[in-house]
């Protein structure tokens, strides 16, 4: 006899929000966490990192005061609070998931978890952080364990909290370093370059592709980095990686680029070169949970090739984000149910929060030309948007892609203030399944940085109005 | 316990085959969910839930043929309501016709509450993409159906109504399935018309509705004319008299103004001709709505006067020309021209002598009116010449019998005959 309908195995925003969905069908639920409520993205993610970038932005801000006909005498930053708060931040958000889970009468069950094979779905074996063991029995089994940073132990890039850091040393750092180099210029890795050099650190970043963001539009690539060097970021892009030594004095990186090696050095350095699954320690062997380089290979509702076992969020593959994790956490939880969900396809966007920020979802203009879209592509500057203009945000611009032949929206691509907020805009556009004439014909209100938003639309078909 | 009974899928069904269960012993089931389908010898048809519970039962299992109707089926734990199945969607073997209100609410996708399309008012729900796609596709978006929230129609019912099967799985929901296949047809080329011998003028809303209504009606209602000649001196001589009593007011009264007039008045006289088949019953309309055919650039329309049997004829006459006006200019609104009871269409101005209109759906009848004209006609064995004017009935079979028809006809005779009688 089952003891519950329902175990989810992981409380990041995959997990906690499938136990909420779980509850809300009527499914009688646990969810089994061995570290905090809210997962990596609450605890160690997503919101202490908006913490502390929303603390070097205003530090920043305060340096441009001038700009604005306002001053002040001699602005500090003062780490240790800054660091304070984002953790306040974060416990605030793990105090609100252990709410709900209290609210929708989902049993938290603290400790690690293992499968072991069983029916109709694997058992799930506790090791209680209170000591001792429990077992439980479901009727079906979400995986949500999400994953870790990915170290090379290689070439000696492993996060030791001393030199070499991974988010975690680098979302609480005890003292400003002068230098640090990241390997590695995905989001986290060009987030944590923003707040760094936001607060005065020399910071070089280190890329192997010849780009920066290298899932972004080019051209967003191109505008960001030169964005970031104004704001005195350095990068390497097309450098691999040879090897990181540490000493006392600091850490050193051997790089090749363009067939030369080139050493730099620095106070820390900070890993950001992605992720692996935690399914390593879950008892994947055990029950022959098939993985594809440690990621769940999963079906369209996240069905594993365990009979009973689903896996959602990182730890069934990418892209790594978080409402990714929540979205497929409803859509699997909504199936184990036998709920009907209306057929409605939406995309998933991704969002960077540095100075300036990055917002994009769907195609990039190559993507839709390498899938034979003939894409329609329009663009338009935040140098010419009235509300950019009177904000002091001018960095940065809006570009759309068109399907040539349908005159679907299939991507949008944004680089500048507060973008991170205007892209569901596009995401609802793409949702419900727009055409350029419905984003050419809606109104968008005036002053905002929006605007921007329809003129791309327009120009992508020669109608651009403000340029 | 309660049980699920052998639901019926038409008025007439007897017994049926029980082609599939989708659910077994143990399953919880709720409402709107599919639980089985049912097929007799012209449809295969999805049955609904109603309420939920547990299966406890299955009574009939699959592939069971001559299932009498409200035979137990299945059986529930416990005691919830007794749940009637209801089809869950229109039979395959037929195109939707949502022109029928009984219909329309048929094929509904599985979760959602209402269906993609309503005919007449030609509010389609579909995504602006869907839309495209289908118009680019050359698909009747009536003909697909919508799997997306409020059963609107997303693109991938289009992808999937394009490739001629089902639309793709709604979520977790179960694949809804296409309305009707588009029919299949030869192109031109196929047939020996060589392209560029011709010029394409591109499809219009108006022609794909008028194309779609009217070979729906032609092919799935059994009409029948029926022919009868009238003699209008009487009608013209009253006409020139009320005319000559109208014209400070500027009104004008029109032959076809007496028709309209004549025909809501025989159909109060004989009101099973004011009728419509649906698959529940025979509705019988409260008020002569009478529809007028107005031709006008690209194809034609028919607005309405309402319960026209209580209008005088100047009033009729007033209205008849305000609506072809705006009919002309397209100006009417969806109500002006939706949902009348009866259609007369005339192409007497033409000099056409006898005509049989289609049925406009879910009308039981309309009439076409000929060219009023001198005719040699014989009286009490002699010849004389009178003016005449032939018209058609064509009635739906399924509603209005021949002696109905003819009943119908001979009311309207006598009342055009002889006008008089029309201020009864
Ligand atoms: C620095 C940083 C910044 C980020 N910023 C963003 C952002 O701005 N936007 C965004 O969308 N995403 C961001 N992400 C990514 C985001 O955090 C993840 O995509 C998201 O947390 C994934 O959710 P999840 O539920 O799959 O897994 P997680 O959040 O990783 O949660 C998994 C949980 O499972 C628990 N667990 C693992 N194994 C077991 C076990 N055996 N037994 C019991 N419990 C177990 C873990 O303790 C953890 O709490 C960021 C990530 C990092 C590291």
């Amino acid at each position: 006899m089952a003891d519950f309908d329902l175990i989810v195995i992981g409380s990041g925003p995959g997990g906690y929000v499938a136990a909420i969905r779980a509850s809300q069908l009527g499914l009688k639920t646990a969810i089994v966490e061995r570290e905090l409520l809210g997962g990596i993205c609450l605890n160690w993610g997503c919101i202490p990192t908006k913490a502390l970038l929303k603390s070097g932005e205003v530090f920043e801000k305060l340096s441009h005061l001038a700009d604005y006909g306002v001053s002040a005498s001699e602005p500090k930053a003062d780490l240790e609070k800054i660091v304070a708060r984002s953790r306040g931040v974060a416990k605030q958000m793990n105090s609100g998931v252990a709410f709900l889970m209290k609210k929708h009468k989902i049993e938290v069950i603290e400790g690690a978890a293992t499968l072991e094979k069983g029916s109709p779905a694997p058992k799930v074996v506790v090791k209680l952080k209170a000591g001792g063991e429990r077992t439980v029995q479901a009727k079906s089994v979400v995986l949500a364990v999400g994953a870790r940073s990915r170290p090379i132990p290689q070439i000696g890039l492993e996060a030791d909290g001393e030199r070499i850091w991974a988010y975690r040393e680098a979302l609480v750092p005890k003292s400003l370093p002068k230098s640090m180099l990241v390997v590695g210029s995905g989001a986290i890795g060009v987030e944590f370059a923003s707040f760094y050099r936001a607060l005065g650190c020399e910071v070089t970043v280190i890329e192997a592709i010849d780009r920066i963001v290298p899932v972004e539009d080019e051209e967003v690539s191109k505008a960001a980095q030169k964005a970031f060097e104004r704001r005195g970021i350095k990068f390497r892009v097309g450098a691999k990686v040879t090897k990181v030594s540490k000493s006392k004095a600091g850490v050193s990186i051997d790089l090749e680029a363009g067939g030369k090696a080139e050493t730099l050095t620095a106070d820390v350095c900070i890993a950001a070169v992605g992720i692996v699954a935690n399914t390593d320690q879950v008892g994947a062997d055990k029950v022959g949970l098939e993985l594809d380089r440690g990621h769940v290979k999963t079906g369209p509702h996240g069905e594993t090739n365990v009979p009973g076992l689903y896996a959602i969020g990182d730890c069934a593959g990418s892209p790594w984000l978080a409402h990714k994790a929540s979205h497929e956490g409803i859509h699997c939880v909504e199936h184990i149910a036998g709920f009907k969900s209306p057929n409605v396809h939406s995309p998933i966007a991704g969002c960077t929060y540095t100075q300036p920020q990055i917002a994009s979802v769907g195609l990039t203009e190559k993507q839709a030309k390498d899938q034979g879209r003939e894409p329609k592509v329009g663009r338009f500057p935040f140098r010419v948007n009235g509300k950019a203009v009177a904000a002091g945000e001018i960095e940065g611009f809006v570009k759309v892609v068109f399907d040539g032949k349908t005159g679907a929206l299939i991507g949008a691509h944004m680089l500048g203030a507060e973008v991170t907020e205007m892209i569901q805009g596009y995401v609802t556009a793409i949702t419900l399944e727009a055409t350029e004439e419905d984003l050419q014909s809606t109104v968008y209100p005036h002053p905002t940085m929006s605007e921007a938003m329809h003129e791309a639309a327009l120009d992508a078909y020669g109608r651009v109005l403000h340029l | 316990m309660t049980d699920i009974l052998m639901p019926a899928l038409s008025p007439t069904m007897e017994e049926g085959g029980l082609a599939k269960w989708h659910v077994k012993p143990g399953d919880k089931i709720e409402p709107g969910q599919v639980i089985a389908e049912i097929e007799t010898d012209k449809a295969t048809m999805e049955v609904e839930a109603v309420d939920d519970g547990e299966i406890a039962e299955i009574l009939v299992p699959e592939g069971t043929q001559g299932v009498k109707v409200n035979t137990p089926i299945a059986r529930l734990k416990g005691d919830a309501a007794a749940p009637a199945p209801k089809p869950a969607e229109a039979p395959k073997a037929e195109a939707p016709k949502a022109a029928e209100p009984a219909k329309a609410e048929a094929p509904k996708p599985a979760s959602a509450p209402a269906a993609a399309k309503a005919e007449g008012g030609e509010r389609i729900f579909a995504s602006p993409l869907a839309r495209r796609l289908a118009a680019q596709a050359g698909l009747d978006l009536k003909a697909i159906k919508g799997s997306g929230p409020h059963g609107r129609i997303v693109k991938s019912d289009v992808d999937g109504a394009a490739k001629g099967g089902v639309a793709a799985p709604a979520g977790a929901a179960q694949p809804a399935k296409a309305g009707a296949e588009p029919r299949q047809v030869l192109s031109l080329e196929q047939m020996g018309i060589a392209p560029g011998s011709y010029d394409l003028v591109p499809l219009d809303g108006m022609r794909r509705t008028i194309a779609r209504r009217l070979t729906d009606s032609f092919r799935d209602v059994p009409h029948f004319p029926l022919t009868i000649d009238l003699e209008i001196d009487g009608l013209l001589a009253a006409r020139a008299k009320l005319n000559a009593l109208l014209e400070k007011s500027g009104v004008k009264v029109s032959v076809n103004d007496f028709v309209l007039k004549a025909s809501a008045m025989a159909l109060k006289l004989v009101p099973e001709a004011n009728a419509s088949y649906t698959p529940d019953g025979i509705a019988m309309h409260h008020h002569a709505d009478v529809a007028m055919a107005v031709a006008i650039d690209g194809g034609l329309i028919t607005p309405i006067i309402r319960a026209c049997e209580t209008k005088g004829l100047a009033q009729i006459a007033k209205e008849s020309k305000d609506l072809a006006e705006r009919a002309r200019s397209r100006k009417l609104k969806p109500e002006e021209f939706q949902g009348g009871t009866f259609s007369v269409s005339n192409l007497g101005m033409f000099g056409i002598k006898s005509f049989a209109s289609i049925i406009n759906e879910p009308q039981g009848a309309i009439m076409s009116v000929g060219v009023g004209e001198q005719r040699p006609v014989v009286k009490n064995g002699v010849l004389a010449v009178a003016t005449v004017m032939t018209v058609t009935l064509t009635c739906d079979h399924r509603v209005v019998d021949g002696a109905i028809g003819a009943k119908f006809l001979q009311a309207f005779k006598s009342l055009l005959e002889d006008p008089v009688t029309m201020l009864a």
